[in-house]
């Protein structure tokens, strides 16, 4: 079916799926830890129209509702919640240092055609006209993942490890027209109570190694400084 | 497609060339008149750069005395080469005859061949100003041509040409259709344009300042009608690039047959667009300020990347079945 006979809302769908893969990265570039913090409440505002539009194609009303929860948790939520975490522990000016930028944002690239790849044989089956937004949201949890591997900042990786959350949810909205309510509600708990949990470490890894930079999770001594 | 040989679009071409040159300086003037209200200043009228185009075509030429035969031929390649690329761009009609001889990566040649003879007249006198500011220009156009090449790639692969009449005959005939692919393309087709015209994030058109200047410094050593085929040349880049924003992604209203109301309506339809295209490069500006030049290879990165997301989102989710 070409993109032209679909309706609009349709159209909709894919231009905000592949708003989605921007943000992705977005996070993955973004150093300032504020920026990424907003790149991923960016994602999760999103995701929710997704899960809108998709509701107002498809008719399926509890789709609202998990639209509403995801807006609320991970574009409101969540982020306000580490933006307070980054504010006291006084990191907001922090700036981290990625070696090699180009090479981060290609490997990013080699990942979406990867997950392309992948998915095709999933798009053969013809599960609905959702095309291959199975593609994108593999590729939004790939950069996720790659996210986790490739920053040292433990807020980097958190944040990397949220968005594949999103990838998911994403698949589910995309290519199942989401799942049972009672299943959203049980992640979307899981996510925040994640979110709690993370930042009562945040707090006790800054206090054991005074800097949230997991590469110094690897010095066995204290005394050995960085020149 | 217009027929090759036809008079009338040759004729039409030729109009067309006349329009770019008196257009783009009137655009300069126009982004100027917004910026100086912008800035809560009267500012010179409209015409001011066509009138210092012609004071400075009257006024004598001053060549540097270790200047060789490079520095006084490089306006004339720079002029010519850039109003052939115009030439290309479909202003008022989108049947062009000479955009069947040449499409968008000739286009994109005809621009490097441009840049590439401007750098070396920097260089020509030996002056460390010009050296600086052919390094720095190079710089920027070597990270901003793929990312460009890639902006008309992903064109290209929707209307299944390169040519330039074919896409906007494509897009006009498609109607409103939602693409990713074109919402990146032309997303990341801004931000190399603001790049190349050397417009406020990356360069500063109005200073002269040593640090920062680009294709200011380039220039430097010229006078008189050298000097004005360089300016001009300049601003006609500028104008090609809000042409080919402006027609290739909102194509509605340009003439698609050879009638003088069609054309009449093509005429008022660019003008228009590109009105509105100078408010918002005259807002940007004055919002914006400049960036360091080591941040440049960043932020033309994510003009390269914008535009291979543009070609992935095309291939994941607008073609196929």
């Amino acid at each position: 079916m070409m993109l032209a006979h679909l309706p609009l809302l349709e159209q909709g769908i894919f231009v905000l799926a592949a708003l989605v893969l921007f943000t992705s990265f977005a996070l993955l570039a973004q150093t300032r830890l504020t920026a990424a913090i907003h790149s991923f409440a960016w994602q999760g505002i999103m995701v929710a129209l997704v899960t809108v539009l998709v509701a107002m194609v498809s008719h399926i009303h509890h789709l609202y509702l998990s639209a509403l929860l995801t807006f609320s948790l991970k574009s409101l939520l969540i982020p306000w919640m580490l933006h307070r975490l980054v504010r006291r522990l006084n990191m907001e000016r922090e700036v981290e240092m990625i070696s090699h930028p180009a090479i981060l944002l290609l490997t990013g690239a080699v990942l979406v055609i990867f997950s392309y790849w992948i998915a095709l044989p999933i798009e053969r089956l013809g599960l609905g006209n959702t095309r291959n937004i199975v593609a994108i949201s593999l590729s939004v949890v790939l950069l996720g993942l790659w996210m986790m591997v490739s920053r040292r900042q433990v807020i980097a990786q958190v944040l990397g490890f949220m968005s594949m959350e999103n990838g998911l949810f994403l698949a589910a909205v995309a290519s199942t027209k989401g799942m049972p309510l009672v299943v959203e509600l049980g992640v979307a708990f899981d996510v925040l109570v994640a979110a709690v949990l993370f930042g009562i470490f945040f707090f006790h890894i800054s206090e054991s190694i005074e800097s949230l930079d997991v590469d110094r999770l690897n010095r066995l001594s204290e005394r050995e400084e960085i020149s | 497609m217009a027929d090759f040989l036809s008079v009338s679009g040759w004729l039409l071409v030729f109009l067309q060339g006349l329009l770019f040159l008196v257009g783009a300086p009137l655009m300069v003037g126009w982004i100027r008149l917004i910026k100086s209200r912008l800035q809560n200043r009267r500012g010179p009228g409209i015409t001011q750069p066509l009138r210092d185009l012609y004071k400075l075509f009257g006024k004598e030429v001053l060549v540097a005395h270790s200047a060789s035969i490079v520095f006084r031929t490089a306006p004339y390649i720079v002029l010519a080469s850039t109003l052939v690329a115009v030439s290309i761009v479909p202003l008022l009609s989108a049947n062009l005859p000479s955009a069947m001889a040449a499409d968008m990566i000739v286009l994109v040649g005809f621009l490097a061949l441009g840049r590439f003879f401007l750098a070396l007249a920097g260089m020509d006198v030996g002056s460390s100003f010009g050296g600086m500011g052919s390094s720095r220009e190079m710089l920027v156009s070597a990270l901003a041509e793929p990312a460009m090449l890639m902006a008309v790639f992903t064109l290209a692969m929707s209307a299944h040409s390169t040519n330039l009449s074919s896409v906007v005959e494509f897009n006009l005939g498609s109607g409103l259709i939602l693409r990713p692919s074109f919402l990146f393309a032309l997303l990341g087709l801004v931000l190399v344009a603001i790049a190349e015209t050397g417009r406020i994030p990356i360069d500063n058109p109005a200073t002269h300042l040593e640090l920062t200047m680009i294709h200011e410094a380039m220039i430097l050593e010229y006078s008189g009608r050298h000097l004005a085929m360089m300016e001009w040349a300049a601003q006609l880049k500028l104008m090609l690039y809000g042409v080919l924003i402006a027609n290739l992604f909102f194509p509605w209203g340009i003439a698609t047959e050879l009638s003088v109301m069609s054309l009449a309506t093509g005429l008022l339809a660019v003008v228009g667009k590109l009105l509105v295209l100078g408010i918002l490069v005259a807002v940007a500006e004055t919002v914006l300020a400049k960036m360091r030049l080591f941040k440049v290879p960043q932020y033309l990165n994510l003009a390269f990347l914008l535009t291979l997301l543009g070609l992935f989102s095309h291939v994941i989710l607008e073609s196929g079945t």
